[in-house]
């Protein structure tokens, strides 16, 4: 839910990070947190047990630039991503505007990441969002590791992509940040939509940016 | 509704936010008061200085009140419409307000959290009708064009500005 406070001149956003257990949410806003500019963040909070699993969720809020006047900011925040934690899960997904699903790469965790993806959808449904319409983005972290599974097949896997319905978005367009792949195209006379998709380390901090600016890029221009 | 609605606060509505808001802290000997958005955003903020981070307290508090309202389900309630901390010092009373925004009033031992209860209902009652009123104009098919199209119309040069492409 977005909001527009023409009194401190803000446009607020929430974005959160959703995906298995252990895939590196986290560790996405642990990076952020530490290389953006101090005075363009605020505290992080995490709300995690002993063993420094998520909780209930992490927050972090982070200014991202001005524009007409107006500071953007993104308030990021993670869930937790073990199954058991479905109730609490839930709730961080209320007011959303922009979903990162972080997959993980490793060839043993594929049921998991299905699982999670599929909780995504299912949880988006009971507060009646469609997650084909709102900013959505795919990040498949640990692409570092050596049983990371190849991209074409968590694509099919987790971002098969869903029909287009609306005739007006029936037109091809080329994936920005993939040569050759596109994010709308006809296959076999069907019109299909994918989110775009992200490979990233998050530990070491490579395409957490990328697939931070690609989703509050979308948030923002789907206000314009 | 295919994501969370876009909603706004303009000046009229934060100066109106504000005086209740003052007349509660008045009223009720009350330290602070703020308003936040079931999302976690922090609205508005009135009274003493705070002295921790507000954007955090914020998205606490958001956090604080669903989780509380899932418990409510389940035990057979509804909602609960207020929750009350308690502590040494510090207290703090918090009350829903029209379902999409929390009031949160902070108190110390200058007054009671009967004093406090029975002032925020009236609070409640005058701030829900302004936030009813804020969120039909926003309505989808409301008669009046949202100003947030106004505001980002044509700016996706400038979005493509800041993020470097």
């Amino acid at each position: 839910m977005s909001m527009i406070n023409y009194a401190s001149r803000e446009i607020n956003c929430k974005l959160v990070y959703y995906g298995p257990g252990l895939g590196g949410k986290t560790t996405n806003l642990e990076h952020v947190y530490q290389k953006v500019a101090p005075d363009t963040r605020g505290k992080m909070v995490s709300l995690a047990t002993e063993t420094e699993r998520t909780l209930f969720f992490d927050f972090l809020p982070v200014d991202l630039g001005t524009i007409r006047g107006f500071k953007t900011r993104f308030h990021l925040y993670t869930v937790p991503g073990q199954v058991y934690y479905n109730a609490s899960r839930k709730l961080i997904l209320r007011g959303v505007d922009g979903v990162v699903f972080v997959a993980d790469s490793q060839l043993e965790r594929t049921e998991a990441n299905i699982e999670s993806m599929q909780n995504l959808y299912d949880n988006m449904a009971e507060y009646g969002y469609d997650l084909t319409k709102i900013p959505f983005v795919v990040q498949y972290n640990k692409r570092d590791l050596p049983n990371a599974a190849p991209i074409e097949e968590m694509q099919s896997q987790l971002n098969p992509g869903w029909p287009v319905e609306d005739a007006t978005r029936k037109k091809v367009i080329p994936d920005p940040w993939h040569e050759g792949d596109y994010l709308v195209e006809e296959i076999d006379g069907m019109w299909i939509e994918r989110a775009p998709h992200f490979e990233s380390v998050a530990t070491t901090g490579d395409g957490v940016f990328d697939t931070l600016r690609a989703l509050a890029k979308t948030v923002l221009k789907a206000l314009s | 509704m295919p994501g969370a609605a876009t909603w706004s606060l303009d000046e009229g509505d934060y100066k109106r936010i504000s005086a209740h808001l003052n007349a509660l802290l008045k009223e009720s000997n009350a330290r602070c008061a703020l308003l936040v958005d079931r999302a976690g955003q922090l609205l508005a903020s009135v009274g003493e200085q705070l002295s921790f981070d507000p954007t955090a307290f914020a998205s606490l508090t958001a956090a604080d009140f669903s989780a509380n309202d899932q418990l409510a389900k389940m035990i057979g309630e509804p909602e609960f419409a207020s929750l009350f901390h308690q502590g040494e010092k510090e207290s703090m009373y918090l009350a829903d307000i029209a379902r999409r925004v929390i009031l949160v009033v902070l108190f110390d031992e200058r007054t009671t959290v009967g004093m406090v209860r029975l002032r925020v209902k009236h609070t409640v009652t005058d701030l829900v009708a302004l936030f009813d009123e804020m969120f039909a104009r926003e309505a989808p098919g409301s008669a009046t064009p949202s100003q947030r199209g106004g505001l980002l119309e044509g700016a996706e040069d400038e979005i493509d500005k800041l993020f470097g492409d």
